[in-house]
């Protein structure tokens, strides 16, 4: 007994031999921190060790939580944003002291990679060289200099607020865009400064001069690898792997990868190949994905969301309607529940479910299932109250107990309404599953975000036609369904059935 | 003489927004055909509800051979036949299944079920052709037809029926009048027909019970009624009805 316990619990404490867990490898949802991630899972790859990258998973908040749940091992992020989003540290930032902060936290933090990503004004260089600009604090003898600021930027209490502050700027009207209109209205002349991101590519192309913050309003935003404390441990080659990266990327070269993968559309395993290939001497073995694999990939991750949220919700929807129907009181409260729910912003239904259920495909099957319950709820209910009080009572005269009037007349009746409801939900749910991207859910979501992200016109399509062309078909489905579904006779438009009698 | 086989004791019914029942005392022997009568809003239909326990006295009380109706007793109401008017089919199920319907859930044989159906098809004069269709491809007779074959599936003891003629034109109905009474006799149950004709009451029953505001005004035969009026209502009642279907003819 005590021999076979012994055993059992050696079989379960060792891992399988041969295949260790792979590397899971996050990144944010932006091109550098894609770039970046992609080329720590090559690394990790190349160094034995399998490695997933989910790319672009969505913001700061999303990745921490990902990483603190232990949903992946490791991913990009910046030492100022560490210490003032994750940390919320207001103080000046010192790499060794964010370490132990982390290290606290059950997290480790790599060197910095060699470059820092920081905030920074950008004026046109016409502006900077006629006015002798080259510092921040040269800003506050020109009030009328026209700026315009990234909406985050602006809101941030390290952004414009701080900078205003610290450098005694005349309080004007700062106008709050969107990053890639920003450059476009400094490219046409709209505005003179903006803030920017130090390595983004547009600086080189527009020739922009990055003033410098002379006063040090902004914190340093080195960028590192965050990971999981137990990663020593578990992948110490994969670990080990990726920390080659420490010191060897310089701005510059951060800024030609950006601009390879943001301005000429390369792929980011291409470009991260590329680098990898160039300053550490490795060929990675990478695949980059054709479309059709892509959008095929994609549309079976929207199915599968769209599915179980769909399954999910009609399983409760429709018993919820019928307990709506029965008991008015419930009913009322029943019905004012779905609907509240319905009320909360789509976006915000998905954030409250991070920390529920963390990221990836459950919140977002969550998220969406709770949405799909209102159309099915409120038709079951109304298809069920709609039926006519003699036929209701013709059912009970006849000595059927409730669950056969319920199976054999209310429901079938119903039939018509509670279908049509599964098929609103089903098309919104379609829809509103592109939202699960955000949480790293994929499905079509995804190129629309990254076409977004890349303001590419082709990538924001190659989601939205066929996330389009899904919901026609959904609607095409279900109208077929309909006709299996419905009975023949409540059918209006058709003529009588003609289902075999039962005799005579 | 022997207990009522169907009895209403002092029954009394509050009806939110229609007419109040009772108290209301009515007896009906086993095989007897009992009208009820009165003018719209006197409570037939729901006296008829109360024999059914479809809903229940506020105080009273009804018996089904001595024995107190109980409330969602479904065995009990498949022992009784109800038919009301235009039918109530199912407008999903063909006519065979909407007759059938109690008999499939009983998980009759199949065999057993069309037999049956044939059987009461011959009864009502349904014919064949009309069982394979939905109610909505049914002319109002057929569609009240395929509902007395529905109420008699299960061989009640008891028809209730409420009005079940009241949606017909006239050719139909008396048609139809000669083939229900015809059933009647020939299945020997007990029946409670609810009509606001009297000629048509009289055509059933030798009892009527003429209700009003939800009382019985009066028991008996036509004859009494003409006769011996309990009250003035009684009177205008049965001169109303006289003078809208045969003008100027004395009825027996």
């Amino acid at each position: 007994m005590s021999g076979a316990g012994a055993a059992l619990a050696l079989l379960l404490a060792a891992s399988p031999p041969g295949s260790p867990e792979p590397l899971r490898v996050g990144s944010k949802a932006f091109t550098e921190s894609v770039v970046l991630g992609e080329l720590a899972a090559q690394l990790a790859a190349s160094a034995g060790a399998p490695a997933v990258h989910r790319r672009a998973m969505g913001g700061t908040r999303v990745l921490w939580e990902a990483l603190r749940r232990g949903e992946i091992d490791l991913y990009p992020d910046y030492t100022g944003t560490v210490a003032r989003e994750i940390l919320d540290d207001r103080g000046p930032v010192d790499e060794d002291a964010l370490r132990s902060a982390l290290a606290a936290r059950g997290m480790g933090a790599t060197r910095s990679l060699g470059f820092e990503d920081r905030y920074a004004i950008g004026v046109r260089r016409e502006v900077a060289t006629r006015l002798g600009l080259s510092r921040v604090s040269d800003l506050a003898r020109h009030p009328e200099l026209r700026l315009g600021f990234t909406n985050e930027f602006m809101d941030r209490a390290d952004g414009w607020p701080a900078l205003r502050a610290r450098y005694h700027l005349p309080a004007r009207d700062a106008r709050g865009l969107d990053h890639d209109l920003a450059y476009r209205a400094l490219a046409s002349g709209e505005i003179d400064a903006t803030d920017v991101y130090t390595t983004d590519p547009e600086i080189p192309r527009l020739g922009l001069v990055l003033l410098e913050d002379d006063l040090r309003a902004f914190p340093p935003y080195e960028a590192i690898f965050v990971y999981r404390g137990d990663l020593a441990r578990r992948a110490p080659g994969a670990l080990a792997a990726v920390r080659r990266l420490e010191g060897r990327i310089s701005a510059a070269e951060m800024t030609a990868m950006n601009a390879r993968a943001q301005v000429e559309r390369t792929p980011p395993e291409e470009v991260a190949a590329a680098f990898l290939g160039d300053a550490l001497g490795l060929a990675p073995r990478f695949s980059v994905e054709t479309v059709p694999a892509r959008i095929l990939r994609r549309t079976r991750e929207h199915l599968a969301l769209v599915a179980a949220a769909l399954v999910g919700a009609i399983a409760l929807a429709v018993p919820l309607g019928v307990l709506a129907a029965r008991r008015p009181r419930a009913g009322r409260v029943i019905l004012g529940a779905v609907g509240t729910v319905q009320t909360v912003p789509s976006l915000a239904l998905l954030v409250f479910m991070i920390p529920l259920l963390g990221i990836g495909a459950g919140p977002a099957i969550a998220a969406l299932f709770l949405y799909g319950l209102l159309p099915i709820v409120r038709n079951t209910h109304a298809g069920l109250a709609g039926i006519a009080p003699d036929l209701r009572e013709a059912a009970e005269a006849l000595g059927l107990p409730a669950g056969a009037r319920l199976r054999r007349i209310e429901l079938p009746l119903a039939a018509p309404a509670i279908l049509a409801g599964v098929k609103t939900s089903a098309v919104i749910t379609v829809g509103t599953a592109t939202l699960g991207a955000l949480v790293g859910a994929g499905g079509y979501g995804q190129p629309i975000l990254t076409g977004i992200r890349l303001a590419s016109v082709p990538l924001i399509l190659e989601g939205a036609v066929p996330a389009a062309l899904l919901a026609l078909a959904v609607q095409a489905g279900f109208d077929l369904l309909e006709r299996v579904v419905v009975p023949a006779g409540l059918r209006p438009a058709r003529g009588p059935g003609r289902r075999a009698a039962r005799g005579a | 003489m022997a207990a009522p086989f169907i009895e209403l004791r002092g029954a009394t019914r509050r009806h939110p927004g229609g007419a109040d029942i009772g108290p209301v005392d009515l007896a009906v022997s086993r095989g007897e055909t009992l009208a009820l009568i009165g003018p719209s809003g006197s409570g037939k239909s729901t006296l008829l509800r109360l024999l059914l326990g479809l809903v229940r006295p506020d105080a009273g009380e009804v018996r089904f051979e001595g024995e107190p109706v109980r409330a969602g007793d479904d065995a009990f109401r498949r022992r009784i036949g109800y038919v009301v008017q235009g039918g109530a089919l199912f407008p999903h199920l063909t006519a065979a299944d909407n007759a059938s319907i109690v008999a499939r859930h009983l998980r009759w044989d199949g065999a057993r079920v069309a037999r049956r159906l044939a059987e009461l098809a011959a009864l009502a004069r349904l014919p064949a052709d009309a069982l394979a269709r939905f109610p909505l491809a049914l002319s109002g007779g057929q569609a009240q037809r395929v509902a007395l074959v529905r109420a008699l599936f299960l061989d009640p003891e008891v028809l209730l029926l409420d009005e079940p003629l009241g949606a017909l034109d006239p050719l139909t109905r008396a048609e139809l009048q000669d083939d229900l009474r015809r059933a009647f006799g020939e299945l020997g149950k007990t029946v409670v027909l609810v009509t606001h004709d009297l000629p048509e009451a009289a055509f059933f029953a030798r009892r009527l019970a003429l209700l009003r505001d939800g009382r019985v005004v009066q028991e008996g035969s036509l004859d009494d009624l003409a006769r011996a009026p309990a009250d003035a209502f009684v009177t205008r009642f049965v001169r109303a009805q006289r003078a809208l279907a045969l003008p100027g003819e004395p009825r027996a």
